[in-house]
């Protein structure tokens, strides 16, 4: 069975349709790269995954191992095992990152009907996730993403999504507002969660990110839809031709 | 017209139940004077009413209707059901002073091994054999305020606390105002601190209901001296029955160099007014006010402070956080007033409310007067729902909804807790925080 199974989706903003009839099926292990210009739609679809408000979908499935995804509350789908890795990670003041993450956890094992992770054995942890993040012990004591630098925030992300072990990862732009260093560090905190039982949906306006995070299959988004879909090489066809051909194609 | 207002029924009701209680209310002579006079004072206008600007937003002709008789003393079982209240909320390391139906209970307190320099001494006592100084002090508030006038005529006992120059306590003193019963009734207390120079203490007033109470009227008043290089913490805890009525009123005075820093949360009770004065009448003192509403159903309450900067060189902060969901009413008016001689004052005023329904409401009024020339004053104020990027953020993570709200809340109303300065009590307040939002999910 595949992990995620985008159906002839269409979405709509208020009285404007976004995602036109996309279609994309993603199986474990696999990494998808989305790649299109600004306004095709990458995001909305990352965002109707995730099951953020204010997006109506007006036909389509998704389906996540067989299950009606679109159904569930996002809170659901986070335990289920779908993750979005935001473009733009907000701050919340007065919300120390320790003890979300402690509540987002147990969150989430609970609604598995997993036991609460102890105190201990959830510090050993993350202390083992952040070090390899090269995050440093004070940010977790911060407010969630407070006075975080870019790269901090985007190491965060990462930071959870090896945390609460997901089944599919959606990386939303996560090279925008990074530097060379920072984006590596993201990227090998990405890479070393690949597994053959974890599929990844990283969507990106450029190549550069593809040469870090190397995907099996790319997708070329135009005007609401996947108008073409090839390995890796795709990638770099885009970058020496760019999006200009797919916007009349579509 | 007010006199015409007074001769209502339930203005009738009360005159009598003042006539009946009278010789159960303690003290003679200059007391009786006094009671008689506040009582008259209060028949004048009878319960205030929204034409009284200063309860606008607390109609409690509206929403009282009628004072309650006043409540019989307490009986061993009533006693009973007031332990195990006080057995789950006392809190740790603290001194507590126990009031049962508005009576003080020394068999609940722990008023053994006073520190030398601590007396603590029951308001009946004062009234009927204690000084004629210590008896005017606990009359200084004045009949102006209807509430206030009803208070102390009517006033049975509370807690008459005196500090020595000097005496720093360790240990804080917790007043515990406790409802035992079903029946229908008002208590009327009043507690006074004296806390001399040099000196400190922490004072926690809780107010409860034990299994059971549900209709009571609590009307409380606290006189409070601060003199000269002493500091006050004082820390409130309103967890009244939700059918309940909560009227408290305080006057704080700080001599010279004196700090008094102060949180209040208000998270039971139907309807609550906490009016508080704070005097300033000595030179470089500081007051910090926090203060938290957590409310929802239908409850209302009311915050009235009035900062009174009489003197130069003195500074305070008014910090305030309101949550309503439901129909959920808050109210926080802030009076600040820097009189003419009082240069250099430094006083600011901030209110947040968060509204987590359509149908909650948050009112608040800040007034400033200033009459000095060289001063910084402030006051800012905001009004907001949930962030909803926040609330999806927290979603996505795996928090259901009502969960992502209470982090949210709680982050909400941190600022405000974070100013408690005891480790203990700081996790009592955010205990209290727990309890409501437990309750709402």
């Amino acid at each position: 069975m595949s992990l995620l199974e985008v159906k002839d989706l269409k979405v709509r903003v208020e009285e404007r349709e976004i995602l036109h009839g996309l279609t994309l099926t993603v199986n474990p292990g696999e990494v998808h790269a989305i790649m299109g210009p600004n306004g095709s739609g990458k995001s909305t679809l990352s965002h109707v995954i995730a099951g953020k408000p204010g997006y109506e979908v007006t036909d389509g499935q998704i389906l996540f191992k067989g299950e009606d995804l679109l159904e569930m509350a996002p809170d659901e789908r986070a335990a289920k095992g779908v993750f979005l890795a935001f473009q733009y990670p907000v701050e919340i003041p007065g919300v120390a990152t320790m003890n979300f993450l402690r509540t987002a956890l147990n969150a989430q094992r609970k609604a598995r009907g997993e036991s609460e992770f102890s105190t201990p054995d959830f510090l050993k942890k993350v202390r083992e996730v952040a070090k390899s993040l090269n995050i440093p012990q004070d940010m977790l004591k911060r407010g969630v993403n407070v006075g975080f630098s870019g790269g901090e925030k985007k190491r965060n992300e990462i930071l959870q999504m090896a945390l609460f072990e997901p089944a599919v990862c959606i990386l939303d732009e996560m090279d925008s507002g990074l530097d060379i260093d920072a984006l590596r560090i993201a990227a090998d905190g990405v890479n070393a969660l690949r597994s053959p039982d974890r599929a990844m949906v990283v969507i990106t306006h450029y190549q550069r990110l593809l040469n870090y995070i190397v995907p099996d299959f790319v997708h070329v988004m135009s005007k609401g839809r996947v108008v073409k879909s090839g390995g890796k090489d795709l990638a770099l066809e885009l970058e020496a031709s760019g999006y200009a051909q797919f916007e009349d194609a579509a | 017209m007010n006199l015409v207002l007074a001769k209502n029924e339930t203005g009738r009701a009360l005159s009598d139940s003042f006539a009946v209680a009278r010789d159960r209310l303690p003290g003679n002579g200059k007391v009786a004077e006094a009671r008689s006079a506040a009582f008259e004072a209060y028949e004048r206008t009878g319960l205030p009413h929204r034409r009284i600007e200063d309860w606008k937003y607390t109609d409690l002709r509206a929403l009282m209707r009628e004072v309650l008789p006043l409540a019989p003393a307490p009986d061993a079982a009533a006693l009973k059901r007031a332990a195990a209240a006080v057995k789950l909320q006392a809190i740790k390391g603290a001194r507590p002073l126990v009031l049962v139906d508005g009576v003080f209970v020394p068999k609940l307190s722990d008023v053994g091994g006073l520190e030398k320099g601590l007396t603590v001494r029951t308001l009946r006592d004062v009234l009927e054999a204690g000084d004629a100084a210590l008896q005017a002090q606990l009359l200084v508030p004045d009949n102006a305020n209807p509430m206030v006038a009803l208070n102390s005529a009517m006033m049975t006992d509370g807690v008459v606390i005196e500090i020595a120059n000097g005496l720093v306590l360790k240990q804080p003193l917790q007043i515990i105002h406790v409802a035992s019963g079903p029946a229908p009734a008002a208590m009327f207390t009043r507690s006074l601190l004296r806390l001399g120079k040099d000196a400190g203490v922490t004072l926690i007033e809780s107010y409860i209901a034990a299994d059971g109470a549900k209709t009571y009227q609590a009307h409380d008043s606290l006189v409070v001296a601060i003199s000269d290089n002493s500091r006050l913490d004082h820390i409130r805890l309103v967890e009244d029955s939700r059918e309940a009525f909560n009227i408290s009123s305080a006057v704080i005075t700080l001599g010279a160099h004196a700090h008094y820093n102060t949180f209040g949360m208000t998270s039971g009770a139907a309807v609550s007014r906490y009016q508080a004065t704070i005097a300033f009448a000595g030179e470089h003192s500081r007051v910090e006010t926090n203060g938290v509403n957590l409310l929802n159903g239908r409850q209302h309450a009311d915050t009235t402070l009035f900062m009174d900067h009489a003197v130069p060189h003195c500074a305070s902060r008014e910090v305030f956080r309101a949550v309503a969901d439901d129909r959920g009413h808050s109210v926080f008016q802030g009076r600040i007033i820097v009189r003419p001689d009082a240069q250099k004052t430094d006083a600011k005023m901030m209110t947040r409310a968060l509204l987590l329904s359509d149908d909650a409401e948050a009112d608040n009024k800040p007034e400033l007067e200033i009459f000095a020339d060289d001063v910084t004053c402030g006051h800012g104020a905001t009004t907001g729902a949930l962030d909803e990027s926040l609330l999806f953020y927290l979603r996505a993570r795996g928090l259901p909804e009502k969960e992502a709200q209470a982090l949210l809340i709680q982050a909400f109303v941190g600022e405000a807790i974070e100013s408690i300065a005891n480790d203990d009590l700081r996790e009592a307040a955010i205990a209290a925080a727990q309890r409501w939002l437990e309750a709402r999910a």
